[in-house]
């Protein structure tokens, strides 16, 4: 850990501890399970679920695609292409996230300003999109994603989910 | 928001399932609330929360009845549930923040124990149902 010195008034010095700009940390057994989960993660598949089931699940999510075509009905949504193809997408990023669970913030940083200046999205969705993944992988893992496994993963996405917002203004 | 006749068949028939295997999920739904949301403990100093405690079990139960009682009078979820909701609202007074983390726990322990079951569509309708009960169960608080 990095020391800074601090002068006070009156001359007083002060020495602290500079600790990583990090708001989530994970024990080792944390990010073990992780990897060993997302190692089995079908990115194209699973992307596509996530993005669709959010969409679906919480229609009013469409506000951001409406350049996506045909999104009218619960099967139009998960076959659509775009919806698939942005999924995936996404779900890249997250697996970036599982690569560096210690540096959130830093891994993101460019994705938020993006989210916050072009797309304009509310970071409540963030959330969103992390518990429906969380949901999406019970559903494909099913006793495999056990509880303790669930929590490490929440752990991810809000961290995720903080690390994009950190950025907005 | 309200379940329309399409999520109102999806509830009923799934909770046909859910219902052989009731205490467990209720259960588990705990289990997934105490280890996500460690801060959800601090409403039962007075149990003991390990995995498989007895406690955990008795109280699963009751949380997996209080759902089937929602699912059997789904038409008029506030009646059925109308001494539960005065009980959080004067009683335990549960900050309604978490209802929301419980009704995500009880998705996640429905859609790894019924995988056939948990489409896109299902997804909603428990979504929805479990909104509106926790809805009900707030809105004796002020």
């Amino acid at each position: 850990m990095e020391k800074q010195q601090h002068r006070l008034a009156f001359g007083t010095l002060v020495i602290t501890s500079k600790l990583p700009d990090t708001m989530v940390h994970f024990t080792a057994e944390e990010k073990a399970a992780v990897v060993s989960l997302w190692a089995k993660v079908n990115v194209e598949l699973v992307g596509g679920e996530v993005l669709g089931r959010l969409l679906v699940v919480y229609p009013w999510t469409q506000r951001f695609f409406d350049n996506f075509g045909n999104l009218s009905s619960e099967s139009a949504i998960m076959g659509n292409p775009k919806v698939k193809a942005h999924g995936k997408k996404v779900l890249t990023s997250f697996g970036n996230a599982v690569k560096h669970m210690d540096d959130l913030k830093d891994t993101f940083a460019e994705l938020s300003e993006l989210h916050c200046d072009k797309m304009h999205v509310d970071p409540e969705n963030f959330k969103l999109l992390g518990n429906v993944l969380v949901c999406v992988l019970a559903h494909h893992f099913g006793h495999e994603f056990n509880p303790q496994v669930q929590a490490a993963f929440q752990k991810v996405v809000a961290g995720v989910a903080s690390a994009l917002a950190h950025r907005y203004h | 928001m309200s379940l329309t006749k399409a999520e109102k068949t999806i509830i009923l028939s799934m909770w046909g399932k859910i219902s052989t295997q009731a205490d467990a999920i209720g259960t588990q739904a705990l289990e997934r609330l105490f280890a996500s949301y460690p801060q959800t403990k601090t409403y039962f100093p007075h149990f003991d929360l390990r995995p498989g405690s007895a406690h955990l079990r008795t109280h699963g139960a009751k949380v997996a009845a209080a759902l089937g009682d929602a699912v059997r009078s789904i038409d008029n979820i506030a009646g059925a549930l109308s001494k539960l909701s005065e009980m959080h609202a004067y009683v335990l007074r549960v900050d309604p923040v978490n209802f929301k983390l419980l009704s995500h726990c009880l998705l996640v322990t429905v859609a790894s124990h019924f995988p056939a079951d948990f489409t896109a569509d299902a997804h909603t309708a428990w979504d929805k149902f479990l909104s509106i009960v926790s809805c009900v169960l707030t809105e004796k608080y002020r």
